[in-house]
């Protein structure tokens, strides 16, 4: 168990403690939550966890590195941003894509760049938004946000 | 609506099962054509498990907790009149609790802008939520290291602002050249 599992742990059980003791109804009922979030999440966990095994033995790190790797330039890049643009998988599962990414060979801005765009763009959820917030706001808050996801994601590779 | 909102998970869970299905199965064959191939199929999975069994159990009770206590009243509450760095800082705050996926927060958002807020702030908010979640953030930390967490948490905050207050500068300056109200039918989005 790596330490910031362990702190992640530590902390959320402080703060159940912490629950418990000022109202035990609403702890029970966010448990309930907790429980109910962690099952509809499980199946995606899975497959996500087949699809990195699968992804890690058969695909080569020479391969990854050629698409998303540092030679890949900015064209890999932006290839990466637009996957993640129209991917529609739960952010929290994308790390763990992201880090075994890394490990076989994509540069750090192709990672930053995969997952800010993946979290900060919603092309699923583009109709609602447009519906709740007009067509002005929601393209131009998902069209700067493509933008600004790479510039973040070129300074994150220049400092990392 | 609450019904609808339930079916609507259920036919989710119901199609996510299905895909786990076919990857499943899509995993048998491949690695039945390929045994040399299970060993490192099979490793670097487990080792995924492993990792996220560890922390989604937290993470989730997290969210729960914050689901329950910070209700939507709290969130419109503070961020209808708040404006400024306070604005800025509170739009930011409340978007990073967690509080459930980002088609919640949209119709919040709208709710918002009625009561008065800057488009400014609700950019920030909803842009917040979409990516600077605080399990997310937790995730992030344990899997690609502090460094690039906090690195790509400033950076991310830095744009948003950058975002919010242009948007916010590109939607008056249209409506000057327009006088005609923006957003949905039903008007979400005029500031007066």
């Amino acid at each position: 168990m790596s330490s910031t599992a362990i702190f992640i742990n530590v902390f959320t059980l402080g703060c159940l403690i912490f629950a418990f003791l000022k109202n035990r109804a609403k702890t029970r009922q966010a448990l309930k939550v907790a429980v109910k979030s962690f099952l509809r999440i499980l199946p995606i966990v899975f497959i996500i966890i087949i699809f990195i095994g699968l992804f890690l033995g058969f695909v080569s790190p020479n391969l990854i590195s050629e698409i998303v790797g540092e030679q890949s330039g900015f064209s890999g890049v932006l290839f990466v941003a637009l996957l993640g643009a129209i991917s529609h998988i739960p952010s929290l599962i994308s790390f763990p894509l992201a880090a075994s990414l890394i490990k076989s060979g994509a540069s750090v801005t192709a990672v930053a760049a995969f997952i800010t765009t993946l979290t900060m763009i919603g092309i699923m959820t583009l109709p609602l938004e447009i519906k709740e917030l007009g067509k002005k706001v929601a393209l131009l808050r998902n069209g700067i946000s493509f933008v600004f996801a790479i510039i973040i994601a070129l300074i994150m590779g220049s400092i990392l | 609506m609450k019904k609808a909102v339930g079916k609507k998970q259920k036919k989710g869970i119901i199609k996510d099962i299905i895909f786990l299905g076919i990857a499943l199965i899509v995993a048998i064959i491949l690695l039945s054509f390929f045994p040399d191939r299970r060993e490192a199929v099979a490793a670097a999975s487990w080792e995924i498990f492993i990792e996220m069994i560890w922390i989604l159990p937290a993470v989730m009770v997290l969210m729960g907790l914050f689901s329950v206590w910070v209700s939507k009243e709290i969130v419109v509450k503070y961020l209808g009149k708040a404006s400024g760095i306070k604005g800025i800082f509170f739009a930011i705050l409340f978007g990073a609790l967690p509080t459930g996926p980002l088609y919640v927060a949209f119709p919040l958002a709208a709710a918002l802008i009625k009561k008065g807020a800057r488009i400014s702030n609700i950019i920030i908010f909803l842009s917040a939520w979409a990516c600077i979640k605080i399990p997310q953030e937790m995730v992030e930390f344990q899997f690609l290291g502090l460094k690039f967490m906090v690195a790509r948490l400033i950076l991310t905050i830095i744009f948003v602002v950058i975002m919010g207050v242009s948007i916010e500068k590109i939607i008056e300056w249209s409506d000057k050249k327009e006088r005609e109200p923006i957003g949905g039918k039903d008007g979400a989005g005029i500031r007066s």
